[in-house]
Parts: structure tokens; C-alpha cells; sequence
């Protein structure tokens, strides 16, 4: 190699270093600007609720609590969202003058068709999960998955993931992945952060609805104790 | 600044190490996982409220209790029904599969009027009343021409509320002609009657037998109701008692059985005449009860002069020594139990041998007693009011019956095996007949005759559910609720030896424009009006069926079932040697037809439990369930022994056609040690042309390649097989 050759390449080592830094830091900024903030905007449709829901009126006219009518059947499963023969019960005919009352009572209850809520909650139809386990045995409160959805005035914008289909309840707000509540977040791990810890032990026999109605794993316990901690294979339990 | 390809790069590693430290490619991975689980094309039922309804299984004569799981409206599946008499919990593949039947894409949803030539396929829609009013004018000009007897109708079976409205409905409009889809119960009744001088269903105290001799009744291949007979064969088992299976081919019973005979076929009645033979001679029967018994001398001086073991033994090809300890198990067996009916019973069969089986029965004295054959009355519910006949009816009524039933063959209630001779011969003709609940054109032997007969029927109403082989025939479908929509009684099942009455019920709404059969006929006659109408005084069919079942309606409407806690047995003087047994004086089998040079085979049908053959089809779920030495693809299998299939040419698993007397069909070979060199066997239930893509063009039916054959004293058909050869294709 010449003397001059050396030379040359130095001059451009020099010149270089700069853009390429600054190119780089660009590049690093736009992906993440696009990671955090363009993408979810991009993955989560924004919906709105058939009808805006008062939690908190409904919940200040009821006796029961959230059991008033998301209520347990005789059969130990869960109704979840009210179907409309029971919102008829009260709501025949048009109560006060809120629009939206107006409308439930006009479009649906008149012509007899159910509301088509979306449900922040909806897990895919492979997943299985007892609300009476929960509710009525380990005793736990609707908040603890649900959060504060009973003091609400209005319905939430219900965001629809585009590629899956299901409620950013699931995942969490935070694209991150992370929460500071447990109600945040509804994926496997956050049902698992549970039953890998929990040691709680219930007594089979005393339960209030049929025994099948509890996942295998329990079924299969020695004696009459079952318990909540994940064994091994305990997959079946919620991916029936 | 120059922009070079450094910078270049340097941006698009900046923009990965960001991407990599953002969420997006963590989330996309995670969603992309989930959208793979969620196809559009995935089936995912919705959610809803779950409930159990209770209802009694129609599908086949079996009788049993179901328990249809509900979301919502929506049946999801059917289980057995716990506790009930017949089946307590158990069910067979059909009734698993019943959904399909309900759901499924074989359903005629509305009423449909042919407007092409007959089956063709091409149908126009109409409504309800319309389709009333197509039946009513035709039913008026006919009566209008005096000539009401020209209309028939087929049905099932002759017993419960629907059946009675059909015969009901065609007394009032003046035809004999009624008719009912032909089984062993023919047989069996008749049975009854000659030997026991009743009318009686007849009973099987099958679960406390100890020794069963089969006659060929596929045990657990659907013979009787079937998952009652899986049941207590499962029993039997249990206990260590003996079942011992008489038929030329290793059926799935006789695999199962503790001792399995082959014999040549038609013979049966011969060996059940040897097996008295030898209880006689060695004395293995109450003499004191028995000696005395009306017509024994004469039975007693038939099976000593023409039934020696040596004479029987070259008749059945049964070794006698087996004949010898055959006979000697049975009659030492405290509770022995001898059936009769081959496969599932769905086909008559000769008299002669139910006759001798009877007689079996009654040598070791088992009739009405535990374990054995009881002869029980029908409870008798259908009690509805007396009415007028007006002058044109009593005229039709006084006409003779086109199948010759209760003239020519006095014993004999309905031979639809008779009408395809009759009318194609040009010695009767019928203007118009309804079909309910049944498919002869696909399930009747013979079913080119019976085609071309009702070629020459004018007008053909069918009330099936489903598009099967009849009714894409017909002219007009009025179709039935299907059984999981509709209330229905369900009368004793086969061969229990209690009577309960079942009561099905609507499990979900009529998914289509449907109507209830009996409804149906309701409509007609109110339209027809004059005594006709005055016969069916009923609103709807369900009334009708309410008043019918009275003070049990409630108990049914809540159990599901009834039984009769004091059935009633009936018992006449037995006598042990009817007319009917004359004829076995000089035995001959049961001829068959077609030559023996050209046809050097024999070909029989075989039942499965998983071939449905008779008004049902093989739902999708069932006809998966078919084995492929049953059905390869869509060609049928047929069944030959090695030794038989070598003198032929044929190997395994080679195409080659079958060809009888009646007609031909593309078959597979399989090769099976398990039947008889000589024998060919073929399934009963496959060579559908009609119901769905599912269903149709699976194999070949066997019933248009068998002929019938005359019982001479029944006139029901005895045809047990058909001469046959097979070619290489």
C-alpha cells in the first residue's frame, strides 16, 4: 500500500464517524417512537359500547352488589354479562330521560334483540375458568380481575386488538406488558402469578355446587383437600 | 454531510436495536400466536346458558332415554339418559350423532312440490297451505271417483300415536291400505299368534338368562334395542354366562360370543329342530308339563322322524357331537334363552324357523318365565273415540288389501314386500300413497321393484325429514319435525319384557318451516272435511297427544318415561305345532334365487351398529366411524373367504364387480377367514344415492342387488341371501 493511500483512508475515517453516530441515534429514536407510541395506535381499534352504562347508578339501585346481575346460575356457572330478559325486568318501559335509555329501551327492549356488548374480559373460547371456583370459594373480589368497573359512570372505549380480535384489557393499557394492579392485565401469566404461589386448601366436599364442576387437578387431589397452586399437568384446567 | 452506504446502515441498526428494545416485536409475536388460534374458519360455538332437557331417542325402535345438553337454545350434545329402563346412561353412535340429524344439511326446510321429472331434484317452495290444499284436492278427486281404496300409505311400524293416525285417517277416507316398513317383529307377532294362540309383543327377559342361543341376532350389531343388548351382553359377560352365536359369518357378536357355529345359511330352523331332537331323546325336558301340552305328540313325531343329529348334521353342516352338546347346554342351563331374527331384525326372515325356535323355547319351558320369552300385551292407550264411516268409505273398507295381507296370507296384518309384484304385474294399482317416517325405496329388498311400482303411483306424498331416497322421489315432501323437535309417544321398545311408554319431547325449537306429521294429517282430513274431519276431532296433534296419553301426560311430561308396573303377560294354550310347521315335514331351506352355474357364490347381508339401514341415514360422525374393510373410499367391500376368493382369482383388496340375479355393483375384495368358503358378505346400509355428500354415493346398497322370496305361510319376505359371482375387473 502507498503512503498516499494511508492518508486518504484516514481523511475519510475522520469525516464519517459523525453521521454515522447520528444516523444510527435517528434510527434508534424513530423505532422506538414508532415501538411506543405510533404502534399502539395502530394495533387497537377504538369501539364504543352499543349503550353507555352507569355502574354506579345501577349498582346504588340494587341490593346485591355486582351478584344483582352478574349472579351465579343454580348450577354454579356464571351468567357474566346480564342477557336482556333480565335488564326488562326493571327497564319495560323508558325510566327518566337519558338518551341512552331512550335508545336501550326503543332498539332493544321493543324489538326484543340483545344488546351486543363487547366485553372487555372475553377470553378465546379454549380458555376455561370457573367464576364459582373464584368468587364463591377462594372468596376473592370481582375487582381483583376486574378492577373498579362498578364505580363507572360510562362505558369505557373498548379497544379491539386488529390482529387478534380481543380487548386490550387483555394485554394491559400498557403496551409495555407491565402493571402496577392485578386488574390490569388478564393473560396466563397474570392468572399464574396466583396459582404458582398460592397454597390456599379448600375442602372439596363442602362445596356449595357440583363437583364437576371443578377442573381436573382438584378432582384428583388425595383426601378431600384441593388446592390452587399449578401442578404438573395442570394445563387442562383452563385449556379444556 | 455526505449520506453514504455507512449512514445507511448505521440508521437501519439504530432503528433494529430500537425496535428491539420496543414492545412491537414482543406484541406482534404474542398476537400473531392468538390470530393463528382464531381462523375465521375454527369453529367456536358461543357461549351461553347451559341446560339439560330429557327426551326419548326415535331413531331407531330402541327406545332409549337421552339427555341433550343446551347453550342457550342451542343442542350441543346428547348423552344417554341415566336411569332409564332401557339404557340407564348408555347410548349407541347414532344416538351420539343425532345432532347432526337436526343440524345437519340433509333437512327439507319447507314444503316442496317436484316441478322437474321425479328425481330430478328440481323443487319449488311452497307454504303450508298450499301443500295442504295439493293433498286434500287430490285426495277429494279420488274419493269423488269412488275409489278411495287406491290410496295407501307406509309407515314404520304400527304401533304408537302416529302410526294409529295414519291407519285412523285412511279407514275414515276408506282404504285397508295401510302398510308398515316389514321386521322380525312381523315374524315374532306372528309367532305369538300361531303358537300361543295372543296378540302379543314378544319380550326377552334377556338380562337374567343364562345361556344364549343366537339364531344369527347381532347381539351387538343393532339387533333388538340396541344399547339395552350391549348392556346386558356386557352383563352376561360379567357373570360368565354362556352366548353361544349360530351364523355363517364372524360377525361382530359372534367374535364376542363363547362359541361361535358357523352353519350354512337358511338351515336354522333344521338345527333348532335337531337341538329338540336331542333334548327330546335324552329327556332333558319337563315331561310331565310338556307331554301333555297341546300339538307336542305331533312335534315330538316331526323331530324324532325328520331331525336325527346325523340328518341334521348334513343339513346345517354342524358337526353332531356340537349339535349334541349344543342341546344338551341349553337344556341344562337354568335359565336358557333362545332368539331368533337375523342382524338387526330389520328383515322378517321365515316363519318356519322362528316357529322352531319358539318351540325351543317352550321345550325347556321358558315361555313367561325368568329368563325367558314373555308374550306381553301393548298397553293399550290409543283409546280414542268411535266414529262414522260415510257410504264411500265403507265401500273402500270393504275392498280387498292390494298386498294380499289378511286374505291371502290370513296371518299377515301389512306385506309391503308384496307390493312391487302386484303393482308391477299389473294385478292392483294404487293412486296415491303417503310415506312417513320410512324410506322403502332405499331400505326395501328389491329396490329396482320397488321403484318401478312407484313409478306407477301418480301422486307420492312423503312427510320425511330429510331428503332421502323416497322422498326425493315424491311429489310433494311435506317434512316432519325431526325427532329432537317434536313431542312423540314412544311405545314399549323391542323385545323388553316390561311395558313403558316414552315421551319425547321438543328439545329445541323446529329450526325450519316444519310441521309435525301428525299435525299434518290433522289439516288434511279437517280439509277434507265430512266424516273424514269428523274422525280427528283434535286441534293439534300435541292435543291430540295429551288427551291420548291422559293421566300419564304429567308423569311423562316429567320422568320422560312410564312404566307399566303390572305388565301384562298374556298366555293362551301353546301349542307346538302350528300349521306353519307342516311344511318342515321334508326340510328344504328357504330357496333362493339365481342359478347355481352362473352364479356360484352366495351373497349375504350383514348388519352393523355402525350402518344405520333403515328411514336414518349415517349421519357424517357415524359413517366416519365405518372401517375400511367395510367401505375403501367410496366403493363397498365385500367379504370372501380365502380359500373361495382363490378358486375365483380375486385378492385382497381388488376391484371387481358383483353381480346377482338382480343386478350389479362395483365392489372391493377383502378377504376374511371369518366366513364361510362360498359366501359372500356385504353390508346393509351404504349405496346411499340421496341425503348429503356425506352419505351418498358411499358403496352400494344391497337391497338392489337381493331379491325377495315368499314365506309361504307369512307372505313376508324370507329371502336370506342371493345366488352371486364375482368378476375381475
Amino acid at each position: 500500500m502507498s503512503p498516499q493511500d494511508d492518508k486518504a483512508k484516514e481523511v475519510s475515517a475522520d469525516g464519517a464517524a459523525g453521521p454515522i453516530i447520528l444516523f444510527f441515534i435517528i434510527g434508534l429514536a424513530a423505532s422506538l417512537v414508532f415501538g411506543w407510541v405510533i404502534f399502539p395506535k395502530l394495533l387497537y381499534s377504538q369501539k364504543k359500547q352499543p349503550l353507555d352504562f352507569n355502574h354506579i347508578l345501577h349498582v346504588e339501585a340494587v341490593e346485591e352488589g355486582c351478584e344483582s346481575c352478574h349472579f351465579f346460575r343454580e348450577d354454579g356457572s356464571f351468567s357474566g354479562i346480564p342477557k336482556l330478559a333480565q335488564c326488562v325486568e326493571c327497564h319495560e318501559d323508558v325510566q327518566g330521560e337519558d338518551p341512552n335509555e331512550v335508545k336501550f329501551v326503543e332498539e332493544y327492549v321493543t324489538n326484543g334483540r340483545e344488546v351486543p356488548w363487547l366485553v372487555y374480559a372475553r377470553q378465546p373460547d379454549c380458555v376455561f375458568f370457573s367464576h364459582a371456583a373464584h368468587v364463591k370459594k377462594a372468596e376473592m373480589d370481582c375487582g381483583t380481575c376486574h378492577g373498579h368497573i362498578g364505580e363507572s359512570e360510562h362505558s369505557r372505549v373498548y379497544e379491539e386488538n386488529r390482529i387478534t380480535g380481543y380487548s386490550r384489557d387483555i394485554w394491559g393499557k400498557n403496551i409495555s406488558g407491565l402493571k402496577e394492579h392485578t386488574w390490569e392485565r388478564m393473560k396466563m401469566d397474570d392468572c399464574a402469578e396466583c396459582h404458582a404461589t398460592k397454597e390456599l386448601k379448600t375442602d372439596v366436599e363442602t362445596l356449595p355446587w357440583p363437583i364437576n364442576w371443578l377442573p381436573r387437578p382438584y378432582e384428583k387431589q388425595s383426601g378431600n383437600q384441593a388446592r390452587v397452586k399449578t401442578v404438573k399437568e395442570a394445563c387442562f384446567v383452563c385449556h379444556k | 454531510m455526505k449520506i453514504g452506504r455507512r449512514s445507511f446502515l448505521s440508521f437501519v441498526i439504530g432503528g433494529a436495536a430500537g425496535t428491539a428494545i420496543s414492545p412491537l416485536p414482543w406484541k406482534l409475536t404474542d398476537d400473531s400466536s392468538i390470530w393463528s388460534q382464531n381462523w375465521p374458519w375454527t369453529p367456536v360455538p358461543p357461549d351461553g346458558e347451559y341446560s339439560q332437557v330429557n327426551s326419548i331417542c326415535t331413531l331407531c325402535p330402541g327406545g332409549c332415554g337421552i339427555t341433550v345438553r343446551k347453550v342457550d337454545n342451542r343442542a350441543v350434545k346428547i348423552e344417554g339418559m341415566k336411569g332409564h329402563p332401557v339404557n340407564d346412561g348408555g347410548i349407541c353412535v347414532m344416538g351420539l350423532s343425532g345432532l347432526q340429524l337436526l343440524y345437519g344439511p340433509t333437512r327439507v326446510k319447507t314444503p316442496l312440490k317436484r316441478v322437474g321429472k321425479r328425481g330430478e331434484g328440481k323443487w319449488e317452495k311452497i307454504s303450508w297451505n298450499e301443500a295442504i290444499s295439493e293433498v286434500t284436492e287430490k285426495l277429494a278427486e279420488i274419493r269423488a271417483q269412488g275409489e278411495p281404496h287406491t290410496v295407501g300409505s307406509i309407515v314404520n311400524s304400527d304401533r304408537g300415536t302416529v302410526p294409529n293416525l295414519f291407519r285412523r285417517f285412511l279407514t275414515a277416507y276408506g282404504s285397508p291400505n295401510y302398510m308398515t316398513m316389514p321386521s322380525m317383529q312381523d315374524s315374532y307377532n306372528m309367532t305369538m299368534q300361531l303358537m300361543q294362540g295372543v296378540t302379543a309383543q314378544v319380550g326377552f327377559d334377556a338380562e337374567n338368562a343364562d345361556y344364549i342361543l343366537s339364531f344369527g341376532s347381532g347381539i351387538i350389531d343393532g339387533w333388538g334395542s340396541p344399547v339395552r343388548m350391549f348392556k346386558a351382553n356386557s352383563a352376561w359377560k360379567v357373570d360368565g354366562k354362556k352366548v353361544v352365536q349360530i351364523e355363517p359369518r364372524l360377525s361382530n357378536t359372534a367374535a364376542k360370543s363363547d362359541e361361535w357355529i358357523p352353519i350354512k345359511p337358511g338351515t336354522e330352523a333344521a338345527l333348532a329342530l335337531g337341538i329338540a331332537n336331542v333334548v327330546i331323546m335324552e329327556s332333558l325336558y319337563d315331561k310331565e308339563n310338556i307331554d301333555s301340552q297341546f300339538g307336542f305328540d305331533a312335534f315330538k313325531e316331526l323331530v324324532l322322524n325328520g331331525y336325527s343329529v346325523e340328518k341334521v348334521s348334513n343339513i346345517t353342516g354342524i358337526k353332531s357331537a356340537t349339535i349334541v352338546s349344543l342341546a344338551k347346554n341349553f337344556a341344562q342351563a337354568s335359565n336358557p334363552l333362545a332368539i331368533c331374527g337375523k342382524g338387526q331384525g330389520s328383515t322378517p326372515g321365515s316363519l318356519n324357523e322362528f316357529v322352531a325356535v319358539h318351540a325351543l323355547n317352550a321345550l325347556v319351558g321358558n315361555i313367561n318365565k325368568n329368563g325367558g320369552v314373555w308374550a306381553l300385551s301393548d298397553t293399550d292407550y290409543i283409546k280414542w273415540p268411535e266414529f262414522d264411516l260415510d257410504s264411500i268409505a265403507e265401500n273402500g273398507m270393504q275392498k280387498e288389501r292390494i298386498d294380499g295381507a289378511g286374505s291371502e296370507y290370513p296371518h299377515a296384518k301389512s306385506l309391503l314386500n308384496r307390493l312391487p309384484e302386484v303393482i308391477n304385474s299389473g294385478d292392483g294399482f294404487l293412486e296415491a300413497i303417503f310415506v312417513a317416517d320410512a324410506n322403502p325405496l332405499y331400505s326395501m329388498p328389491d329396490s329396482k321393484a320397488i321403484k318401478e311400482a312407484f313409478d306407477s303411483i301418480p301422486f307420492i306424498v312423503s312427510f320425511s325429514s330429510y331428503m332421502d331416497e323416497t322422498a326425493s322421489n315424491a311429489d310433494l315432501i311435506l317434512p316432519n319435525h325431526v325427532y329432537l323437535e317434536r313431542y312423540e309417544d314412544v311405545p314399549t321398545p323391542v323385545g323388553l319384557q316390561k311395558n313403558i311408554i316414552g315421551l319425547a319431547k321438543p328439545v329445541v325449537k323446529p329450526q325450519f318451516n316444519t310441521k309435525n306429521v301428525g299435525d299434518s294429517l290433522i289439516l288434511i282430513a279437517k280439509a277434507l272435511g265430512g266424516s273424514v274431519a269428523n274422525a280427528f276431532p283434535w286441534d293439534s296433534y300435541d292435543a291430540c297427544l295429551e288427551e291420548t296419553l291422559g293421566s300419564k301426560w304429567d308423569l311423562l311430561e316429567e320422568n320422560r318415561f312410564w312404566s307399566d308396573s303390572n305388565s301384562k303377560v298374556v298366555t293362551g294354550e301353546f301349542n307346538f305345532y302350528p300349521d306353519a310347521m307342516k311344511s318342515l315335514t321334508n326340510f328344504s331351506p328357504v330357496s333362493i334365487e339365481g342359478s347355481t352355474i352362473s352364479f356360484p357364490l352366495v351373497l349375504i347381508p350383514y348388519d352393523s351398529i355402525r350402518l344405520a339401514n333403515g328411514y336414518i341415514g349415517n349421519p357424517p360422525f357415524v359413517i366416519k366411524t365405518v372401517e375400511d374393510t367395510v367401505l375403501k373410499g367410496k366403493t363397498a367391500c365385500v367379504e370372501i373367504n380365502p380359500k373361495s376368493a382363490k378358486e375365483f382369482g380375486l385378492t385382497e383388496g381388488r376391484s371387481a364387480i358383483l353381480h346377482t340375479p338382480r343386478g350389479k355393483a362395483k365392489v372391493k375384495i377383502h378377504l376374511y377367514e371369518g366366513i364361510m368358503p362360498g359366501l359372500v358378505a356385504l353390508a346393509r346400509g351404504l349405496g346411499h344415492t340421496a341425503y348429503d355428500k356425506y352419505l351418498t354415493d358411499k358403496g352400494c346398497n344391497l337391497n338392489e342387488l337381493i331379491g325377495m322370496t315368499e314365506d309361504p305361510v307369512s307372505g313376508l319376505d324370507a329371502a336370506w341371501g342371493i345366488r352371486a359371482r364375482l368378476t375381475k375387473v
